[in-house]
């Protein structure tokens, strides 16, 4: 068995919007469009990686989130309903995944050894959360791919940012440890938005996107900061200026998301690849890609 | 149709050991056998309805209630997921629930019905429906907790639902599904390891519960901020439920309080606590904060209205400008309240004929305070102020639902409006807007003037008439 490398890593947002405004077969409610500057950055993401063979994906949600330790999807097989209990308008969505156990229960094993407080999900009755299932479907719609699922631990609410990333920063490791020492080629995903105020009403029509921007030029200061620091290659500057941007830009990163991302990706000191910045009721969202492949050692 | 009002409060633990593992810990037990406690005093109250209020149910768009009659599904809990599943199948009153909506938004509240399959109900309100109505008998309504609502919407969000209670005539059973501290344990633990996570949350803990067994739920209210900063994580939502608590029981500080149950659920605080709404007769609020009728806070980004708080647009006038204040008279047929504000001549607040009732004019005066909500018109020099239109007519509606409540009837009894504005060109838009919002919902027949002065620095007044039904 070859070493395993992570092939890719991507910051891929998750709003519910965006699957409700594809209108896929697995999603009840309909839409006309919307969010299409996404929509598209998406495709871009897809196509980008199209030629890049990977055997898994592992993905961290803010949206599974676990006060005590951090949990991984431990079974087989996942399928059900997912309603957003925030957009239930929006998003009904009738999911089928499956998991990769084996690089799961590595990673699990890995984490537990260096020190963090892990548990496996292996409850069949429960539900995957809908921040998993809309970036599982924006990343890849075909669900062809075997997942690892991660839990946010919300140690940035027990105690700081600082203590969220230092946990990540291990996770992130270990994550990546295990992913070599499995042989598998892997696409590792933080799913989340960058700067997080929302708008507290919805247009009558919720695709409306006339209504559509930042909540602030202060949201939207961090976000190009953040922007201009993945596609400058300048990594370590986003995780010291971590604590700052999370409290001040509301940012999802409190769910330790894309400190792990970066983490597991070796804190990268080439360019990402931007392949679209949008906002979503107000929250700004960036979809970035890190081309591991042709940047690292061993490259293709 | 009987009286509506609120018949008991409990606080109860959001956690599912309660449901799952009660024999695991004898503290678990201790919970779960005061929830039993509390399922079978409900059941002697003939309750008609359990509204809860779940912590665990964050909402960003307004508030969210539950109104699928019958929500069915599996909940597992994201972190105790090892303990099991919890079956669910509530029969939700979905009357009330739109009929609560509606009153939000009368109120200035954003709010919505959810009724989708599939919903997930969260884990707070599965755990207190299924432990506090295990036989489903009594109806119930759940509501989300807003993560940006602040005092106001939250208060206002109750008063709200209290319309309905009293439009519907329901004995209801109020319920917060909440942790005190919240503090839990990061790692695994062992049941018999289980205990509050420190001396600083138990102290605090027991402050709040001394608070409870007095029946002081007002004061818990206004210690929410610094309860929360002290002994709370900074989860999405914050130490709200208190404020919802005590709007439901009128801000009280007399309830009789007993404390069934305390102990720690993987560290946090849980606790059952009985509110009966019997007067203990001891104990008054020590401070007040501002009490709320209409929210009128930002909740129209996307509208870009004007970002005002409730709390600052309700500055009380000098009280002792203006014509003097009369006591209403009492002829035959008059009907007065002290809910509303004493008038500036010698009549009533209204007078009774057979099933017809006719309002004295009324304006947006506070009782008591005789403050102008959305502020004066002019200052004592006649100098002009500026005012919010919108925040006079949602108070002169209420007062002129005071009236009417005290005669008996309904808003929805109401068949004429006249309404008197001092500035048209300025005030129509918004007086209009608030109107749509009311009384427009209700029906009657409006006819608007435009006039030169009201006897007080008010801006709208209106004369009502209301058949009272046969």
């Amino acid at each position: 068995m070859g070493k395993g490398k992570i092939v890719a890593g991507c910051l891929a947002p998750h709003p519910p919007h965006l699957v409700y405004a594809e209108n896929p077969p697995q999603n009840e409610p309909t839409a006309e469009g919307g969010w299409e500057q996404l929509r598209w950055g998406y495709e871009r993401l897809r196509a980008s990686l199209a030629n890049v063979e990977y055997d898994a994906i592992v993905v961290l949600s803010p949206h599974w989130q676990t006060y005590v330790g951090t949990h991984f999807l431990g079974l087989p097989h996942f399928e059900g309903l997912s309603v957003d209990p925030v957009f239930p308008n929006l998003f009904r969505y009738h999911y089928d995944l499956n998991i990769d156990v084996d690089l799961t229960q590595a990673i699990h094993n890995e984490a537990q050894a260096s020190g963090l407080s892990v548990k496996l999900m292996e409850n069949p009755d429960f539900r995957v959360d809908y921040g998993t299932i809309v970036t599982g479907h924006m990343f890849n719609p075909t669900w062809d791919k075997p997942m690892v699922v991660i839990s946010s631990n919300r140690s940035s609410q027990y105690y700081s940012v600082e203590v969220m990333q230092d946990m990540m920063i291990e996770l992130g490791k270990v994550t990546r440890k295990a992913i070599e020492e499995s042989g598998k080629r892997v696409v590792v995903i933080a799913s989340n938005s960058l700067s997080h105020r929302h708008f507290t009403t919805e247009s009558e029509v919720p695709e409306d996107m006339s209504k559509e921007h930042i909540t602030s030029h202060a949201m939207h200061l961090w976000d190009m900061r953040m922007i201009d620091y993945m596609v400058k290659g300048q990594s370590q500057r986003i995780l010291d200026e971590m604590p700052e941007f999370t409290e001040q830009a509301i940012a999802e990163s409190d769910g330790g998301a894309f400190s792990w991302l970066l983490s597991a990706l070796n804190v990268p000191d080439y360019p990402a690849i931007l392949h679209g910045y949008g906002t979503i009721i107000g929250t700004g969202n960036a979809i970035v890609e890190w081309p591991c492949h042709a940047h690292e050692e061993g490259m293709e | 149709m009987s009286e509506g009002k609120i018949v008991a409060s409990f606080v109860v633990p959001v956690h599912p050991h309660t449901v799952l593992a009660p024999d695991q810990n004898p503290g678990w037990k201790r919970l779960r056998e005061a929830f039993d406690q509390a399922a079978q005093t409900i059941r002697e109250l003939d309750a008609d309805l359990i509204v809860v209020y779940s912590t665990t149910w964050p909402s960003v768009i307004g508030h969210q209630i539950q109104s699928d009659p019958n929500p069915e599904w599996v909940m597992v809990d994201h972190d105790f997921h090892d303990l099991g599943s919890i079956p669910y199948s509530f029969n939700i009153d979905q009357k009330f629930a739109h009929a609560w909506d509606d009153a939000n938004k009368a109120r200035g509240l954003q709010s919505r019905c959810v009724n989708y399959k599939g919903f997930p109900i969260d884990v707070g309100s599965v755990v207190a429906l299924t432990l506090l109505n295990p036989d489903n008998k009594i109806p119930a309504v759940i509501v989300s907790s807003n993560v940006y609502a602040n005092r106001s919407e939250t208060t206002v969000m109750a008063k709200a639902c209290l319309d309905v209670v009293k439009a519907q005539g329901k004995k209801v059973v109020a319920v917060t599904a909440m942790s005190l501290s919240n503090r839990m344990f990061t790692d695994f633990i062992e049941p018999s390891e289980d205990k509050i996570h420190s001396l600083k949350d138990h102290e605090w803990n027991q402050k709040i519960l001394e608070f409870l067994r007095q029946g002081r739920l007002e004061d818990v209210g206004q210690l929410s901020r610094t309860i929360q900063r002290q002994i709370r994580v900074q989860k999405v939502v914050a130490f709200k439920p208190m404020w919802w608590l005590s709007a439901m029981n009128g801000n009280r500080n007399d309830l009789t309080g007993n404390v069934m149950a305390y102990e720690a659920i993987h560290g946090a605080g849980g606790a059952v606590v009985h509110l009966d709404p019997t007067p203990s007769g001891v104990g008054d609020k020590e401070y007040d904060e501002e009490d709320i009728e209409y929210f009128h806070g930002e909740r129209g980004v996307l509208d870009a209205v004007e970002d005002i708080q409730a709390e600052e647009i309700t500055p009380a006038t000098n009280q002792n400008s203006g014509p003097e204040l009369w006591e209403p008279t009492e002829r035959e047929g008059s009907v007065n309240t002290d809910s509303a504000p004493k008038p500036v001549g010698a009549y009533p607040h209204a007078r009774r004929v057979g099933n017809m009732l006719y309002l004295s004019g009324v304006g947006p005066r506070q009782p008591g305070t005789n403050a102008i909500p959305g502020g004066p018109i002019h200052d004592e020099n006649d100098e002009p102020l500026d005012y919010d239109i919108k925040a006079q007519t949602h108070a002169v509606v209420e007062n002129v639902r005071r009236v009417v409540e005290e005669a008996g009837g309904t808003m929805d009894q109401v068949v004429d409006v006249t309404t008197f504005l001092v500035d048209m060109k300025r005030d129509f838009s918004g007086y209009n807007e608030v109107w749509a919002e009311t009384l427009g919902k209700v029906g009657p027949t409006r006819t608007t003037l435009a006039i030169d002065a009201l006897p007080t620095p008010i801006a709208v007044e209106m004369k009502v008439i209301v058949h009272l039904g046969e």
